[in-house]
């Protein structure tokens, strides 16, 4: 159980080590806030269709199997846009087309199929939290570092302070602007950050094997 | 905007892999070879195209009519999903050619994001049916035009001496950020 948790947390990390469903951890991780919202939304879907799926495994004919899949995942993103068009109708905005892409996002289907339609229940709600907060880990790693060198702040509730009363946004070095590259922030930034990023991870992971 | 501003626009300044990050999946795994990465270009701007036309009918006159527009991410990807199939069952049955070609590429064009996000694109920002057809198009021609690119620059870097770390998907990433960089500058001024 415990290394199911730790294989999607970090031995098979899906952002740094997978690289699946890159295209919501790019898009929106420009500041820390978005990044939390969407990592929370996939481990939303990522929970309900693993648990879905392995509670209708044996009902499912083999051949039908993928379209139903689809449909669960679709469901669950519905009901995650719904929620947050009602509640932060400015993140929705954000956030934009890269919610309802979460059904085409490899990680989750990936999942469904490669481990929950075989695994028991429990088995596969643990898997499902721990691939979300590998998922979560990755994208808001990848938003401090784009959030810190390209804007030189770290936005944690801006624009989720209207639901929770609090504002959360710092400034890392205070009354200066000598940190910002601006590159970081556009999309060239994004790909490039990320890049440099599970490059240095690797190097890292192949210096521990050589040591050992 | 004027169809030939958003036919360039759609191609080049803003790029579905390159400013949206859509299809990355199939762009950092399929664009090994120049010739694979043409056909996929083919494949999903074929498929973006006949979903995009279907999808634009079913959203304009059956889910905002009826006030269920909630409903469009379930019936895009149930319209994505399914034309795929067909088109999949056509061409082995009419074209055994194309299949012997593409044949390995189109299952993997279901849940490619591309589609359904440039489907999800134009419902965003209702766009008319002639729109439609040069967003759609563009955007096909755009993804072909980098896959393309792409695959002959990675077979370049393959065999060039780069950091052990960084060697497969890091280094193309940063490839790719170079290229959208050149991208984004055709905004021209």
């Amino acid at each position: 159980m415990k290394n199911n948790l730790l294989t999607g947390l970090i031995k098979e990390n899906p952002i740094f080590v997978l690289l699946l469903g890159l295209c919501p951890v790019l898009a929106v991780s420009t500041t820390v806030e978005n990044a939390i919202v969407m990592s929370l939304s996939v481990l939303f879907v990522l929970l309900g269709s693993n648990l879905m799926v392995s509670l209708i495994k044996n009902l499912v004919p083999n051949h039908i199997r993928l379209p139903v899949y689809i449909l669960i995942i679709a469901t669950l993103v519905t009901i995650t846009e719904l929620v947050l068009k009602a509640y932060t109708p400015d993140l929705y905005r954000i956030l934009g087309i890269y919610i309802p892409l979460i059904v085409v996002n490899c990680l989750v289907l990936g999942r469904a199929v490669g481990f929950a339609s075989k695994e028991g229940v429990l088995v596969s709600i643990v898997d499902a939290v721990g691939f979300g907060l590998g998922f979560m880990i990755g994208i808001v790693m990848l938003a401090i570092f784009r959030e810190v060198l390209g804007n030189n702040t770290i936005t944690i509730m801006d624009n989720l302070s209207k639901i929770t009363g609090y504002k959360m946004v710092y400034q890392l070095i205070p009354n200066t602007n000598i940190f910002p590259v601006g590159l970081l922030i556009t999309p060239a930034g994004a790909f490039i950050s990320l890049g440099l990023l599970s490059g240095i991870l690797k190097m890292i992971q192949n210096k521990r094997r050589e040591e050992r | 905007m004027s169809l030939m501003a958003l036919l360039i626009s759609s191609i080049l300044v803003e790029n579905i892999i390159l400013t949206k990050f859509l299809g990355l999946c199939s762009f950092l795994g399929v664009s090994n070879q120049e010739q694979g990465a043409l056909g996929m270009g083919i494949c999903v701007t074929l498929v973006m195209l006949l979903a995009n036309i279907l999808c634009f009918f079913l959203y304009h006159y059956l889910l905002l009519p009826y006030d269920i527009e909630y409903l469009r991410t379930i019936t895009f990807i149930l319209i994505i999903a399914s034309l795929v199939q067909l088109t999949e069952m056509i061409i082995r049955k009419y074209f055994p050619k194309i299949q012997a070609l593409l044949g390995i590429y189109l299952p993997l064009i279901a849940t490619n994001c591309a589609i359904l996000g440039a489907v999800l694109l134009t419902a965003a920002n209702n766009y008319t049916f002639t729109q439609t057809l040069v967003f759609t198009l563009g955007s096909g021609l755009g993804y072909s035009l980098v896959l393309y690119i792409f695959s002959s620059i990675r077979e370049k870097l393959n065999i060039n001496p780069i950091l052990k770390g960084f060697q497969g998907t890091p280094i193309a990433l940063i490839t790719a950020g170079i290229m959208s960089m050149i991208f984004g500058r055709f905004i021209g001024g």
